[in-house]
């Protein structure tokens, strides 16, 4: 009943547009006890971008899941151009015009470009005439949207930024009138972002919708029209983007007033912890993935180490942190110099008082399949306060744990409940507890708020500061240019496996970073920036 | 053929004189791991078991099993349920046997091809080192080169049971025979593995044997199609195998196991049962050599008198074939 | 695993459900043949229940699949799929019957402890090879341990014929171990106590297992070991992060699992058969797979499931034997398609269910919420 009634109502208040391309209707979907959807409405109008925001679990990707045929609403209407349609796979969905860029591209690595593009889209038994007419289209479109791809490149050799242009394609290739793209710029580098948003206008202009979930704020301001916010489930607004804030846009998101920026007092660096000489990594393809890195982290400060992902920042990390042999080089911890070219393992560098929120929870830093009690001693599982001779005290850790989730505001408060399902801020809090209250002297973070919600993020920097302030060091790698900046006291960008500059925070901006992330040399960043 | 046909008569004889008063007798049969119809022992059994069945009208049950335990539960099950006599075949038998024997003195077991000590059981065994000298002679006398082979499944005491009783017929018609032996392994798969059997029999016939008798079941059949294909003989065992290869299998030792089956339910229905040890040889039919279409132009019929004269010779105590399972040894190589 | 899902419905529902849907489809088959499928049923289990000495069988051959299905857990805990508990358990027969060979003249106690510790350090080590191989070497455990069942079988036939076998024997075993080191069977128990029940296998080994359950869940659930043996099984980046060679767990593990198959010889061989046979395994080792898949790799569940399993190979020897035109075959048959429906598609049932219940949930959420309003 009252479905009926929001929809009379929003046609009643914009009986005067046009009609829009996409229109969802008092959507409904549940999983189990879970409500992912909650009466959703959205609106989105021909040859506009529109940016979805919202926290992690807030229900953006079941919407656009149920959009693309992946799941079926339990409730409402779903219009593409005014006519009412019944998505029920993503068969249905491209015939209705919708085609969907995923956050992790559904490519066959070892295939071509252009038969990656043909796949699933192949007419009639043989291979030959689908090719070559692929190829016709893809010239054609290449030149129509700036989306210029070899079309006989293997996707393997192809870098991620050229990957997401193939997904692009492939949906525009199957007469995609709506794009929805999934976090798109969360692999690319700060050019390779500005290079497909480009892409978006020249789509737009052309008369393509964009649909584009993103938790950065920064590019719904930059590039979409309208914004739809979400939080639990429902849709909290729908406004204009250029009649909205970015600090209102987050204040909808979590529904409080954030502090979108840090606020840190000056650093007071002392002795060097950590002294990291002359490294050199390589992976087990013989690839060197760090080359003859050396640098140094002070008592009182944070180091920022920038870079776009896979550039060496993950594996320089994991050599401190004892998970991962150099090739050749030496780490310093405390005076203590240790010989990475042999396996040192955690255990150790945990003694040396050094610990370490991996860049991937899901795969290091938790067990998802483990309880939150037991995720709180992972790593010091063999620590005499958590375990006898053989047997875990199982009582004690079950109250530390308790108390921790009090500490860290981990939700929700219990102990009993698997790591898999906590949202993504809250496992990152369950780490974060973890490697923080063991008191070390040097904190190695990785990518500290990738997939977490805003609430968490700012309680999470906070912590990090704070480890600061009490005298402790932290090293920081992260792919998100505004965290390096707001977080660090000193910033190194590594590219290519090498550290390719040093800046003070306060003396550097994202534009000067961001070059340098991109291998360019300071003389032509600077250059770059005149 | 002809053998068969004389138990047939000799059984149906049987049943005339006594009369089948024990309606109430229950007969079971319990075959070893290998199965019913595993083309050899345990099918030979079930035939015998399918004839007394015919020729009395008396049904039996029967039971396949599938695991080591099974043996005495399977055998308890029968006892408890008041089957008798409960015939179960092969020497793995022996074990649970002479368990539940001792826990159902009232109820009639018998167990082929071993024996079991017991007031209640009657073991039956086959006296096959006497239809092997029987072999042994043709296979020598069929010789041109002096030399013969033997092919026996697995390396036990029952196998050189036949490998001896075979030497001395052989050595009996000439006394400078050269025998080859050869054993195929010493496990359970050595009695199904034709491949190994043909190559045994190869290399018997590389050094010069023309005849080769095989006792070593499926593994057998592997030895009969080298001698056929090589233009020597082959000699079958247990059941007629004459007509596998018309004109190259010489002859067959037959080893009556349906027979023993049959005779045990038989003798049980009949109020003839009597426990302890049977001896089946020459002179109780129970072992033979065959001669039928298949193999009459092969067997002189020189051949056939030397044969039949040994025969009555072994059955009136004459010649004394020595058993090597008595002492475990051979007197002669 | 199944979020959805009360846990109450993973842990009992599911399994019944498929049950009934094995025992239907067996249904069909045995009425395909021309039987009654509810007096088969029927004697079925009464044939695994209805007696002493049909409930002794039953416990007898459960004990086998409550150790070859902890064997297959433990090292499933860390992540590992040992499909080698047959060889393991033939190995681990090999130090039984030595122990038992040896010290059977003492006391059963001695031949207890001995055969145990036997078994058990045999079955291990024919398991650690594999492990270590997987762990230093690469080579994956699956294909491994089944290379090591036959290697283990040759090896057992090779002691048999040539080692063991008692002089001038046919048959391939080892000797009749002395009286006094036969393990006491749960019969000559109750005697002791002045009840009689009837004679069957099920011997004290039975408790054995039972002490190898709880042995097992503490291990896995409460000790420093089984954190780091679930970890690895979970997650070996974890592992590695947390300071736990994954190379180590899973030698350990592939240890404790072929130890817990080898303590299957001490109830055939040190128990039951009182000699070594070959082929006393009987595929009790590979039934395993699908006792621990479905008893959920928990000492409880692997507890139901190998009774079940107890009661089949019981009750279908009972249907072969009451019913002769279901040969034994016939057995293997239904066996195989209990092991089908609760083993490998133990899942079919999930999705509809969790639907099923959502609808549920949702309905009476719904109602709450009207009730507060």
């Amino acid at each position: 009943m009252s479905l009926k009634t929001t929809n009379e109502l929003d046609q009643g208040a914009n009986a005067d547009q046009e009609v829009p391309i996409i229109e969802l209707v008092g959507i409904n979907k549940s999983f189990g006890a879970v409500q992912a959807n909650k009466d959703i409405c959205l609106r989105v109008a021909r040859g506009s971008i529109h940016g979805i925001v919202g926290e992690n679990g807030a229900g953006k990707s079941t919407m656009m899941s149920i959009l693309y045929g992946f799941y079926q609403a339990d409730s409402g209407i779903i219009k593409i151009n005014g006519q009412q349609v019944n998505i029920t796979d993503s068969r249905a969905a491209i015939a209705a015009g919708i085609g969907m860029v995923h956050q992790h591209f559904m490519l066959v690595e070892n295939f071509t470009v252009t038969e990656n593009i043909v796949l699933g889209a192949e007419e009639g038994p043989w291979l030959g005439p689908s090719l070559a007419k692929a190829r016709r289209v893809l010239a054609d479109l290449a030149k129509e949207y700036e989306l210029e791809v070899d079309p006989d490149a293997l996707i393997s050799d192809l870098s991620v930024g050229f990957q997401q242009r193939v997904e692009i394609l492939k949906a525009l290739y199957r007469g995609a009138d709506i794009l929805i793209l999934d976090e798109p710029t969360g692999v690319l580098t700060p050019s390779e972002a500005d290079h497909l948003f480009r892409i978006f206008r020249q789509l737009k202009s052309q008369g393509k919708t964009i649909i584009l979930i993103t938790h950065k704020l920064r590019e719904i301001m930059a590039i979409t029209d309208t914004v739809s916010v979400m939080r639990q489930g429902a849709m909290t607004a729908q406004v204009k983007t250029s009649e909205t804030t970015p600090a209102q846009l987050a204040e909808l998101m979590v529904g409080r007033a954030i502090l979108l920026d840090v606020e840190k007092d000056e650093a007071h660096p002392g002795d060097v912890i950590l002294k990291v000489n002359n490294l050199t990594v390589r992976d087990s393809k013989k690839v060197s993935r760090v080359k003859d890195v050396s640098l140094q982290v002070r008592k009182g400060e944070i180091v920022g180490i920038a870079g776009v992902a896979g550039n060496g920042q993950s594996e320089l990390l994991e050599v401190i942190a004892g998970i991962r042999k150099a090739q050749k080089g030496s780490v310093e911890i405390s005076g203590h110099v240790l010989d990475v070219e042999r396996s040192i393992g955690s255990q150790k560098m945990r003694d040396l008082k050094v610990s370490h929120v991996p860049e991937d929870r899901h795969k290091k830093g938790l067990v998802m399949d483990f309880q939150e009690w037991e995720n709180s001693i992972l790593g010091f599982q063999n620590n005499v306060e958590n375990a006898g001779f053989a047997i875990i005290r199982q009582r004690q850790v079950l109250d530390r744990a308790q108390a921790q989730m009090v500490r860290f505001d981990i939700r929700p408060n219990d102990t009993r409940l698997k790591a898999a399902n906590f949202s993504g801020g809250n496992q990152q809090k369950i780490v974060l507890a973890r490697e923080i209250e063991c008191e070390p002297d040097l904190l190695l973070v990785g990518q500290p708020t990738r997939g977490v919600d805003i609430g968490a993020i700012e309680f999470i920097h906070k912590q990090v500061i704070a480890m600061r302030d009490a005298g402790k060091s932290v090293l920081l790698v992260s792919v998100e240019l505004e965290e390096i900046l707001s977080l660090s006291d000193r910033i190194l960008v590594m590219f290519d496996g090498k550290i390719v500059g040093e800046r003070r925070a306060d003396e550097t901006d994202e534009k000067e970073l961001g070059l340098l992330m991109a291998g360019m040399e300071t003389k032509q960043a600077a250059e770059a920036q005149l | 053929m002809k053998v068969m046909s004389y138990f047939m008569g000799a059984a149906v004889s049987a049943m005339m004189v006594t009369s089948a008063f024990a309606a109430d007798d229950k007969p079971a049969l319990i075959y070893d791991m290998g199965g019913k119809f595993d083309k050899s022992f345990n099918e030979a059994a079930y035939n015998g078991a399918e004839l007394f069945k015919k020729k009395s009208g008396i049904d039996y049950r029967d039971f396949e099993i599938q695991s080591e335990a099974q043996r005495e539960q399977a055998l308890r099950r029968f006892a408890k349920k008041g089957f008798s006599p409960i015939v179960v075949t092969g020497f793995s038998y022996a074990n649970a046997v002479k368990t539940v024997a001792g826990e159902f003195p009232k109820t009639k077991f018998a167990i082929i091809d071993m024996v079991v000590d017991k007031p209640n059981v009657k073991s039956v065994v086959f006296k096959e080192h006497e239809g092997s000298y029987l072999v042994g002679m043709l296979a020598m006398m069929k010789s041109k080169t002096g030399k013969v082979g033997f092919v026996g499944g697995m390396g036990i005491p029952l196998i050189q049971k036949f490998a001896c009783g075979y030497v001395q017929g052989a050595k009996a018609v000439k006394a400078d025979a050269v025998i080859f032996q050869n054993m195929t392994g010493n496990t359970g798969a050595a009695w199904n593995n034709p491949v190994k059997g043909g190559e045994l029999a190869k290399s018997q016939i590389s050094q010069g044997a023309d005849v080769i008798y095989h006792a070593a079941g499926g593994t057998g059949l592997g030895v009969l199609q080298a001698a056929a294909d090589a233009g020597k003989y082959g000699i079958g065992v247990d059941s007629n195998q004459n007509y596998l290869h018309p004109g190259k299998v010489l002859t067959s030792m037959l080893k009556r196991v349906d027979t023993a089956v049959y005779n045990v339910f038989e003798d049980a229905r009949s109020g003839q049962w009597k426990s302890g040890v049977t001896a089946l040889g020459l002179k109780e039919g129970g072992v033979g050599y065959s001669l039928d279409k298949y193999n009459k132009d092969l067997i002189t019929p020189e051949m056939k008198t030397a044969v039949e004269a040994a025969k009555a010779k072994i059955i009136s105590g004459e010649i004394k074939v020595h058993d090597y399972m008595s002492d475990s040894k051979c007197p002669v190589k | 695993m199944n979020k959805a899902l009360p846990r109450w419905a993973d842990l009992i529902l599911i399994p019944l459900l498929n049950l009934s849907l094995a025992l239907f489809v067996s249904g069909l088959v045995v009425l395909f043949i021309g039987e009654n499928p509810f007096e088969a049923v029927k004697v079925l289990i009464e044939g695994a229940l209805g007696s002493q000495e049909a409930i002794g069988f039953t416990l007898y051959y459960a004990t086998n699949f409550i150790f070859t299905g902890l064997a297959v857990a433990i090292a499933f805990h860390a992540g590992l799929f040992n499909i080698g508990g047959e060889g393991q358990a033939m190995v681990a027969g090999i130090g039984v019957a030595v122990a038992a060979l040896g010290l059977g003249q003492t006391h059963w106690a001695v031949v207890f402890l001995a055969a145990t510790f036997m078994g058990g350090l045999f079955g291990a080590v024919w398991a650690a090879i594999p492990g270590y191989l997987q762990a230093k070497r690469g080579s994956h455990v699956v294909i491994t341990t089944i290379m090591f069942n036959f290697i283990a079988s040759s090896l057992s036939v090779y002691l048999l014929v040539h080692v063991m076998k008692v002089e001038g024997s046919m048959v391939p075993e080892s000797e009749t171990f002395a009286a006094s080191g036969h393990l006491p069977f749960v019969s000559d128990m109750f005697a002791v106590l002045g009840v009689t029940i009837s004679k069957t296998p099920l011997n004290i080994s039975f408790f054995l297992a039972l002490a190898a359950s709880l042995g097992v869940w503490v291990l896995v659930w409460r000790t420093k070991l089984g954190y780091a043996m679930r970890t690895v099984g979970f997650s070996q980046g974890a592992a590695v992060y947390a300071g736990i060679s994954p190379a180590r767990i899973t030698i350990i593990a592939m240890a404790l699992s072929g130890a817990l198959a080898g303590l299957m010889a001490v109830n055939e061989i040190a128990g039951a058969q009182h000699r070594l046979l070959l082929g006393f395994t009987a595929g009790y080792g590979f039934v395993g797979i699908a006792v621990a898949l479905m008893g959920r790799a928990h000492p409880v569940g692997i507890f139901f499931a190998a009774i079940l399993f107890g009661m089949l190979y019981q009750g279908g020897g009972e249907l072969a034997f009451e019913i002769p035109t279901i040969t034994r075959d016939m057995i293997v048959v239904i066996q195989g398609l209990v092991i089908l429906f609760t083993g490998a598609m133990e899942y079919m049932f999930v999705p509809p269910l969790i639907r099923i219940f959502g609808l549920f949930k949702s309905k009476s959420k719904s109602a709450n919420q009207q009730g507060a309003l």
